[in-house]
């Protein structure tokens, strides 16, 4: 039986306002529990919402920059459910009239094709607080520091088919919510979280199957994960004629396992209604221009930039563009000279292997783009060979030194490229070699030939004490030992 | 002295005839002694008063005097008061020290008024005869002064009872169906309901959010000016404030009244109105007339809608204003909970009431899937209708008059068994706060021996005409001036 995969998601996006959305508290991450919330977020009696504009700000801005609507007078309802880190006993968010209306959002399939994403909507709501499970003798701790922070729920169609699409389309959205500014995009510390609706259903039907929600996925690799693991667990049950429970899931990402948290007839009755302390918001032309106008530059135009500005291919042009720190890295690189296709390998290569290898994020590079920009450089120059270029990138990555030509001094790094001194020591290296020249000149295979050169390679680097540009070199010996 | 009003104590002070310190002893003495019988007040703050009289003699020796700096006064304890506890009349919040004031509280602070202490309520707000509180009923001085145990009214029964006892010359009280007006009546003395969003609901312990307004009572109408003087105004804490300016009460209560057009909204003469009720409030009505004023008929065709929409609307906003009280943070929590439920549901079985567990469960069932357009959809519909009546009327009318309730003050314990009659005290008050516009009480006789009041009702923002009716009214009455015995 084949299946088709139909997938929706739920993004919640933290806004990196300074204060709460509905309280004067700061929202900055990492403070001790419970000192960054005030009478208000404790919900003491008598306190009152006062809506934060910059959220709202950023939330317009959102919605043009995924062609959307924009609701002129939307409201906010009350959410009604019981739980220690929610105070109010209730969550301010919004249901009829949420600030962003429908809209889309094109992302870059693995084929070279562009696929639409549609949204549903996106709207504002408060976040709850958090609950931590260990340290407290098999009690919940309770930090209320996150409740009250702005966040933008984003809603999409189910109109992504796999994994990949998925999270093509929660990058593209990580990189357009960054480069507006209005989240960090740490998604370690929780400002970006995923639930993921999937459902089957026979190839080829149009009757949608049954779908799952499997909530706060915080990462693009535990997305896709969850994903396959949930779309085997639903195939599983089908295919032995079972039917799928409409429930809400939870994944571990460490054991690849899942569980059900609540089923639909578990679900709360939230009993939404409009909350009485906060008027309808009402926007007008002039606010969602002033928030056009202020809209920097997205990931798309980026892209289009980096193609024409550094001549990047197009794959290029969309890795380096879609997210906005690593664009920025990768610009302050490029402009250090004049090969931006080098740095771009660069970037893509030895630099994001190593920020991976170390769980780093972009933000936490030791290294800045100049300075790797410098190192390209020096590549590109022939002042360093490629081997040498490691060892610079090394260096700079472990603090040895911040400065690149430092570096090439301090360790000797500068490689020969004269090619009249090259040629005197390959001269000199072939005349002491003489068996190992006739041995290659008589050889008939060229790819023999070819591996026969790297003989010669050992003696010519210590004739020039590491130093001779090992491209040349060949050249060189090509040229002189002929055949 | 208890008998002064606060503009005459205000007088006082200001000429140096007393100190703000000897002032407030007095009243403190009185108010000790005669609270045995009446428990109108829950705490009294005697050491913070006699602090903030020592104060208030320092602002007056230093120039910095205000009308109100150094006159006592009580707060209804549904106002936070930093420090001082504030109770909400109910067992759950008997422990509860807010460390913030309410923006009223805050506004009679800075004003320099001497705060008593705070008075006794239905709980969290929810009744019409202070009957529901945890800390027992409230007795209404002029069932006292017979020998009978009658109720001053509700919510703000303490208040009332305080400010007719002469115990405080005024206190501080909310109404969200009536909770002002009606116990005003009943205790004979002169109260405000201000338009909705005229007065901050910032740490005023929300009941109902579209409905809970902060207000005035007094024993005059002059008095309850200077008060709603100190209590009006935009408030950023408060998003469903306005930004109006405040004008001075006090400025306009001598303008004359001929030329005054009065309604009289035959729905509010009729039903379970007693007719020795109708007969003095006419009377009363008919003052207004010798003092130039005009008075039609009119109607407001869905009156008899009210007490129903009310009672979906109430309810379901309480339901969730309440949902904080659960033993987590602060407040009641029930002994030893075993785990996350028990807590939850053992500390709100334990720490409500009867009738504000009723409240939440009407509430909750009215915003419940499957009943949420039959009942609260369909109540803000008809409120809006109701609001248009009142828009219409408005257009023939200055103001609106009407007896405040069907009957005088009752004995306790008559209408708790049944909390539909209780309900049905606020047939007459209860359609106003529906629509958001102002309205007060003012003494308007007696029936068997007992208190009765006036409503007088007005368009959006017309506070100052209502007090300029209710002064004029009381210059050439003198129901305002009875004392019980």
């Amino acid at each position: 039986m084949q299946w088709d995969i139909v997938i929706g998601l739920e993004i919640h996006v933290q806004l990196a306002t300074k204060t709460k959305i509905f309280s004067g508290s700061s929202t900055a991450y990492g403070a001790e529990p419970n000192t960054q919330a005030n009478a208000v977020d404790l919900a003491m009696p008598g306190t009152l919402p006062v809506p934060n504009e910059q959220a709202f700000r950023y939330a317009v801005m959102f919605g043009l920059a995924v062609n959307a609507e924009i609701e002129r007078r939307s409201v906010f309802e009350r959410k009604n459910y019981f739980y220690p880190d929610l105070p109010k006993g209730y969550q301010t968010t919004q249901l009829e009239r949420p600030i962003v209306g429908p809209g889309y959002v094109d992302i870059d399939l693995a084929s070279g094709e562009s696929k639409r994403v549609r949204i549903h909507h996106a709207h504002l709501e408060e976040d709850a607080g958090k609950s931590l499970h260990e340290d407290f003798h098999g009690m919940t701790g309770i930090d209320l520091n996150r409740a009250g922070t702005p966040l933008i729920e984003v809603v999409t169609e189910p109109d992504m088919t796999n994994a990949d699409e998925a999270v093509a389309f929660a990058k593209k959205l990580h990189g357009i919510v960054t480069s507006l500014g209005i989240c960090d995009g740490d998604m370690s510390q929780g400002s970006m979280r995923f639930d993921v609706n999937i459902s089957l259903k026979p190839k080829g039907s149009d009757t949608l199957g049954t779908r799952t929600e499997t909530k706060n996925l915080n990462s693009f690799r535990f997305m896709e994960q969850a994903i396959a693991h949930e779309v085997e667990r639903q195939m599983d049950i089908l295919e032995d004629g079972g039917t799928i429970v409409q429930e809400t899931r939870l994944y571990n990402g460490d054991r690849d396992e899942s569980r059900s948290m609540r089923t639909k007839e578990e679900a709360n009755d939230y009993r939404y209604f409009p909350c009485p302390d906060l008027l309808p918001v009402e926007i007008d032309d002039a606010f969602i221009d002033e928030a056009r106008n202020s809209l920097p530059e997205l990931p798309d135009a980026r892209k289009a930039r980096f193609k024409e500005q550094y001549g990047l291919n197009d794959y290029d042009a969309g890795l380096l563009a879609g997210d906005s720190k690593l664009a920025a890295f990768f610009e302050a690189a490029a402009d250090r000279g004049k090969d931006a296709k080098l740095a771009s390998n660069w970037v893509q290569g030895e630099f994001s292997a190593r920020l991976n290898a170390e769980e780093k994020s972009v933000a936490d590079s030791p290294i800045s783009g100049e300075q790797l920009g410098d190192l390209v450089v020096r590549i590109a120059d022939n002042t360093i060979s490629s081997a040498g270029a490691k060892k610079v990138f090394e260096a700079l990555w472990t603090g040895e030194h911040d400065n690149v030509d430092a570096i090439i001094d301090a360790k000797g790094l500068k490689q020969v490229s004269d090619t009249g001194e090259l040629e005197k020591m390959v001269d000199e290296v072939l005349a002491s070699m003489p068996d190992q020249v006739a041995q290659y000149q008589q050889e008939s295979d060229p790819k023999k030939q070819k591996k026969m050169l790297g003989g010669f390679m050992g003696p010519l680097m210590k004739a020039s004490k590491g130093q001779g540009n090992p491209k040349l070199f060949n050249e060189i010996l090509v040229k002189k030992l002929g055949g | 002295m208890h008998n002064k009003s606060v503009a005459e104590l205000s007088r006082d002070l200001e000429s140096g005839k007393i100190s703000s310190v000897e002032l407030t002893r007095q009243f403190l003495g009185r108010l000790e002694k005669e609270d045995e019988q009446l428990n109108s007040f829950i705490t009294i703050t005697e050491e913070q008063a006699l602090a903030d009289a020592h104060a208030a003699d320092e602002q007056r020796a230093a120039g910095k005097a205000t009308p109100w700096t150094g006159v006592p006064f009580a707060h209804k304890d549904i106002f936070c008061t930093n420090g001082v506890a504030t109770t909400c009349g109910s067992k759950m919040l008997a422990n509860f020290v807010p460390p913030y004031d309410a923006t009223v509280t805050e506004n009679f602070r800075k004003a320099g008024a001497v705060c008593l202490g705070k008075t006794n309520m239905d709980e969290f707000a929810m009744g019409s005869s202070t009957e529901s509180s945890y800390f027992g009923a409230t007795a209404n001085p002029w069932g006292l002064s017979r020998g009978e145990k009658r109720v001053p009214g509700g919510s703000s029964g303490g208040s009332a009872a305080a400010v007719a006892a002469r115990l405080v010359p005024a206190a501080t009280a909310t109404d969200t169906g009536g909770s002002i007006r009606q116990p005003a009546a009943l205790c004979g003395v002169t109260g405000l309901k201000p338009t909705y969003g005229r007065v901050s609901r910032y740490g005023m312990i929300a009941f109902a959010s579209s409905l809970d307004q902060g207000g005035t009572m007094a024993r005059t109408a002059e008095d309850n000016a200077l008060m709603l003087n100190v209590m009006a105004g935009f408030d950023p804490k408060d998003s469903t404030s306005i930004d109006r300016d405040v004008p001075d009460y006090t400025a306009t209560l001598n303008e004359p009244l001929t030329g005054l057009r009065i309604g009289l909204p035959k729905e509010y003469f009729a039903g379970n109105l007693s007719a020795a009720m109708e007969e003095q409030v006419r009377g009363a009505i008919r003052e207004y007339e010798k003092l130039g004023a005009t008075v039609k008929e009119v109607s407001l065709p869905h009156a008899d809608l009210a007490i129903a929409a009310y009672y979906v609307i109430a309810p379901a906003e309480a339901s969730a204003n309440l949902s904080r009280f659960d033993g987590a943070r602060y407040g009641y929590r029930c002994e030893d909970p075993k785990d996350l439920l028990d807590m939850y549901t053992r500390t709100r079985a334990e720490g409500f009431g009867t009738e504000v567990k009723r409240r939440i469960l009407v509430g909750t069932y009215a915003l419940s899937a499957g009943y949420f357009d039959a009942y609260y959809l369909k109540a803000q519909k008809v409120r809006r209708l109701i609001q248009q009546d009142f828009i219409n009327a408005f257009k023939e009318v200055d103001v609106l008059m009407s007896p405040t309730t069907p009957s005088p003050a009752f004995i306790q314990g008559e209408k708790t068994s049944d909390p539909v009659t209780m309900y049905l005290e606020d047939v007459f008050t209860i359609a106003i706060n529906l629509a958001g516009i102002p309205a007060m009480s003012v003494p308007a006789g007696f029936v068997h021996g007992l208190p009765v009041g006036l409503q007088i009702i007005g368009d959006y923002f017309s506070e100052a005409r209502l007090l300029n009716a209710a002064h004029q009214f009381q210059q050439v009455t003198d129901w305002h001036q009875r004392e019980p015995q």
